[in-house]
């Protein structure tokens, strides 16, 4: 396969939560969402990133395989949107492949149809991000409507690939239950997901948003507490789901 | 077989007390060469039990325990408020100067004390006069003028050794900061007994051994070499009488050896106590005591004659004794090594040679004294990391790291190679074969300000005075690695010499003057000595360098033309991120300076050796340092150890310690120190994450070769609220460069030292 050029905001080779053991983490710029929540804003450009090229990376990952070896660790694609340069995500996990390291991708799957199912098929795990399941809801959070994402998850049933769902617990945005509930069922009917992570919103990116000079919508919404994190799990824990 | 009998029977006569029949304190032990002659390890090999279990065994603290310690932390609680908590001004400290002291004495299982009262500092003036004065007199108190005046008239000390000797070039590299921290006014430390000699063979035998060592060099030619030796060994020999007239005055006849777990750690604990009565040294490590002792306590539980909730209790007195070892320092010296330190490294776990783990449960256990007393600096303990050892104890290890931030790991499949597996760390990373080896300890050089030097042709950027060679300058408004390579080759040349020469003058007074007999008594007659260089300013110079050949670095002048600033265009990759453009310039600069120390002449043919090590002295190095070409500016701290520059690190912990692993223990066999840094939530999600990711994380950094690694594991946040309210955080430990400090104990720079540093997963 030919390198391929891409845009990346970053690299990160300690990651621990984006994945089973320990990841290297390529952040690609540029999403299609605009969420309100991103902690991460700094990456929603595609242009915000660095071209990077996708041999230089791979060789760059090469060198971690003992780290990769110890705990079923390997690649994350994260950003942005990996989805959104699909040749580069391509070549990334086709190299990862004839390597034999792990690769995962994180994403909303909104932008999956653009993908081929042999794209889809060389990605080992997926992070799947379930924003929420009513609509409205989801349309407020991400500025985009649910409808791929849901699609992306039974394409992902289809090809038997495993999943771990992600869902961020916004108190006052998504946190109803019925919004909690409906992802929690849809998720529990799905044959492939092996763990749900719920992630309670922090402010950690709040600086982000202003040293871009962008007002930061979510300035006055609080973090759950641990009570309330712990409320949500329960109702992925109802539905038979290992939850972390 | 005939040769062999031959040889046991010369041993016999020759070492009475290796006959066939051991004493009682033997019985259950497999016998070996070690019943022959003074052979620890392999009374270890012969008799530990390997655990490859978990932790489920484990005991917490007995109510004596408890209470005992509260009284220590009392103790403290004042110590803190005043400094020093008491301080002896007349008594010059010896093995047998003081009476037994106690906290609780019904109460504690292992006892003895440095002075007649804990935590009260002794006074020991052998280093150097003007340091015991300077210290007693900063915390208040004032050197008895009867004592005073033993030195000032009839006895000379270290110190004044060192300055009769002392060449006027040495001094001015001295006093200019470009060679800083030598011993040369205070102990060298980073000397191990073998105090695990004192249990197993007890002091009668180990004299009788000496005396026959004595003997040995009658029919010697008597040269100086052998009538130093002599006269050191005569030295031993008393120094093991006292020892033995201290156990007796505690109540003990440690002249047998030890016969059960109690005695065995009180019996080691009394050799160790020996020596911290007799050397306020550097470093005064324990060694590697755990699966030793583990050998004895096993015995007693398979005896029944003890309980893992009392094992655990003797540990955890032995533990609390160790943590309470203090010295009587200057404001001078706590700025190098803050927090009070004094490296009481015990070195634990590891693998043997024939493949079998070196992990006992007493390597648990004494893990398990930071949950059952708390988090604390002291012991400095050391895991000898090995990808090889048993998963149960490797995850013990990361949750004790992620619970306390007290531990730090070394590379124990790198270092077997080297020095075997009866090895110990002196000190934060120096590794050496207990009972057989001990270094010349050497602080370290400055070799950013070396660039410096180079720059401006051995002008001094802070003084303006010559220091280094007259030499030609860089005259140019911008700096091009060309021109600056060899003018910094040729000041590496003089640095080399110059430090080399001055700790000659320093360890061949040290021998003279404060001589280490007791820890020296329980080595073998023959030893292996290093001369333990080091440098500093590592990441500063490799940067530095990145910075000249891939940017533009203009020099900014001052009055006198001298280069005193840079101001750096354009990017340039810095160490840290595994990019071998900048971290084979890292290498590259390491070997070279090792190559210019193995051309120096070294005093007793020591072997030349480096580190990579700071301590905290990164700030004060920082401090006597002008601004560097890599942007760095005057007075800011380096980067402690090998650890790339703060903030420079961009891709993460595994490509910082991908940068580190580059650096060749080959050209650095003293150590390679790293600090790490994470915060809990970038380890994993949960506890169980966090465990799992920590051990594969060492276990990569040790795959690939990693030396050292310190390990903290909290967040910035709880540093600051410590900064704040001091009183909340008692027992915050925090692991600096090879050792570990209890954080309100630091003083403010160091502090906001600490803070600044690269936290992973902080973004």
């Amino acid at each position: 396969m030919q390198d391929t050029m891409g845009y990346v905001h970053s690299v990160e080779t300690g990651g621990t939560v984006d994945g089973p053991g320990l990841r290297y983490i390529v952040f690609t710029s540029g999403c299609p969402l605009r969420c309100l929540y991103c902690h991460n804003p700094d990456t929603l450009k595609l242009k915000a990133g660095k071209q990077s090229s996708a041999y230089e990376l791979l060789k760059d990952i090469s060198t971690y395989r003992s780290y990769f070896e110890t705990g079923g660790g390997g690649l994350t694609v994260s950003g942005g949107e990996p989805m959104a340069q699909k040749e580069f995500l391509k070549t990334l996990l086709w190299g990862c492949n004839q390597m034999g390291v792990h690769t995962t991708v994180d994403t909303s799957g909104y932008l999956h149809a653009n993908l081929d199912d042999e794209t889809i098929d060389m990605a080992d795990l997926y992070l799947l991000d379930i924003k929420s399941w009513v609509p409205e809801t989801y349309k407020k959070v991400t500025g985009v409507e649910v409808g791929p994402t849901l699609e992306f998850a039974k394409r992902l049933e289809r090809m038997d690939k495993d999943v771990w769902i992600r869902f961020v617990l916004v108190p006052g945005l998504t946190d109803a239950p019925e919004n909690v509930e409906g992802v929690a069922k849809f998720v529990s009917e799905l044959g492939n997901v092996k763990r749900v992570d719920v992630l309670p919103f922090h402010k950690m990116g709040e600086h982000k948003w202003q040293s871009m000079g962008k007002s930061y919508q979510l300035k006055d919404t609080r973090e759950p507490t641990a009570e309330e994190t712990e409320a949500a799990k329960d109702t992925f824990r109802k539905y038979g789901l290992d939850v972390h | 077989m005939g040769v062999h009998q031959n040889i046991d029977k010369a041993n016999a006569d020759t070492l009475p007390f290796l006959k066939e029949d051991g004493p009682k304190a033997y019985a259950g032990f497999k016998k070996g060469d070690w019943n022959k002659e003074i052979d620890v390890r392999n009374f270890i090999q012969l008799n530990y039990t390997p655990y490859e279990g978990a932790d489920d065994f484990l005991a917490g603290p007995t109510e004596a325990t408890t209470k005992l310690w509260d009284a220590v932390l009392e103790l403290m609680k004042e110590e803190n408020k005043k400094g020093v908590l008491d301080a002896d001004t007349e008594v010059v400290s010896s093995i047998v100067s003081h009476a037994p002291g106690y906290i609780n004495k019904d109460l504690e299982k292992i006892v003895g004390l440095q002075t007649d009262a804990p935590l009260k500092r002794a006074l020991m003036p052998y280093g150097g006069l003007k340091m015991a004065v300077a210290a007693l007199e900063s915390n208040g108190y004032k050197l008895s003028e009867k004592t005073a005046e033993i030195f000032q008239k009839h006895r000379k000390t270290h110190n004044d050794g060192v300055f009769d000797v002392y060449t006027p070039e040495i001094r001015r590299a001295r006093s200019a900061g470009i060679v800083t921290g030598l011993p040369d006014a205070y102990g060298r430390g980073r000397i191990i007994g073998d105090y695990r000699r004192v249990a197993l063979y007890g002091i009668d035998k180990l004299m009788e051994d000496k005396k026959a060592q004595h003997a040995s060099l009658d029919g010697n030619v008597l040269n100086e070499e052998t009538l130093r030796l002599r006269e050191e060994i005569s030295e031993q020999y008393r120094s093991l009488a006292e020892l033995k007239e201290m156990g007796a005055a505690h109540g003990f006849d440690i002249g047998r050896p030890a016969e059960n777990a109690q005695e065995a750690i009180q019996w080691l604990y009394l050799g160790y106590l020996a020596a911290i009565k007799e050397q306020n040294g550097a470093a005064m490590s324990l060694g590697r005591t755990t699966t030793f002792l583990d050998i004895y306590i096993q015995r007693d539980l398979d005896k029944g004659v003890i309980t893992e909730a009392e094992a655990q209790e003797l540990m955890d007195h032995f533990v609390m004794k160790l943590r309470m070892v203090r010295f009587m320092r200057t404001p001078d010296y706590n700025a190098l090594f803050s927090g009070d330190p004094v490296w009481v490294t015990e070195s634990i776990g590891g693998m043997g040679i024939d493949g079998r783990t070196l992990v006992t449960k007493s390597s648990f256990r004494v893990l398990q004294t930071l949950i059952n007393l708390g988090p604390a600096p002291e012991p400095n303990l050391t895991v000898l990391w090995s990808e090889h050892m048993p998963k149960g104890f490797k995850d013990y290890c990361s949750k004790v790291s992620i619970e306390t931030s007290s531990v730090q790991y070394e590379n124990d499949d790198l270092m077997r190679r080297y020095w075997g597996d009866d090895y110990g760390i002196a000190c934060c990373v120096s590794a050496m074969r207990i009972g057989k080896q001990m270094q010349f300890f050497g602080a370290r050089a400055n070799l950013a300000k070396a660039m410096l030097y180079a720059i401006n042709g051995g002008i001094d950027e802070k003084t303006g005075k010559q220091v280094g060679p007259k030499a030609h300058p860089i005259t140019g408004d911008v700096l091009e690695w060309e021109e600056l390579e060899p003018l910094y080759d040729q000041m590496l040349d003089w640095i080399a010499k110059v430090y080399v020469q001055a700790l000659n003058c320093i360890h061949f007074s040290h021998d003279k003057y404060n001589y280490e007999r007791v820890e020296m008594a329980l080595h073998d007659r023959d030893i292996l000595r290093t001369m333990a260089c080091g440098i500093a300013g590592l990441s500063v110079v490799a940067d530095s360098i990145s910075a000249i050949k891939n940017a533009k670095v203009k020099i900014i002048r001052n009055d006198e033309g001298l280069a005193v600033d840079y101001e750096v265009e354009g990017d340039f990759p810095c160490f840290g991120n595994n990019d071998d453009s900048v971290d084979v310039i890292a290498e590259d600069i390491m070997k070279k300076f090792m190559g210019k120390i193995r051309n120096q002449p070294m005093y007793r043919n020591a072997t030349p050796t480096q580190s990579v090590l700071t301590i905290t002295s990164n700030v004060v190095y920082g401090k006597k340092t002008g601004s560097t070409p890599d942007g760095r500016k005057a007075g800011e701290p380096f980067a402690p150890g090998a650890n790339p520059m703060h903030g420079r690190d961009q891709k993460g912990a595994v490509a910082s310690m991908k940068s580190l692993c580059k650096l060749p223990y080959e050209d650095s066999q003293d150590g390679i120190s790293y600090t790490f840094s994470i915060i809990p939530g970038a380890l994993g999600k949960d506890e169980a994450e966090r465990i799992d990711n920590l051990s594969h994380l060492l276990d990569g950094y040790m795959h690939d070769m990693g030396h050292h690694i310190n390990v903290n594991v909290f967040d910035r946040k709880t540093l600051e609220d410590a900064m704040e309210h001091p009183e909340l955080y008692p027992q915050l430990t925090v692991r600096v460069s090879g050792y570990a400090v209890n954080f309100i104990k630091l003083t403010k720079e160091q502090q906001l030292d600490v803070i600044n540093r690269t936290f992973h997963g902080q973004r």
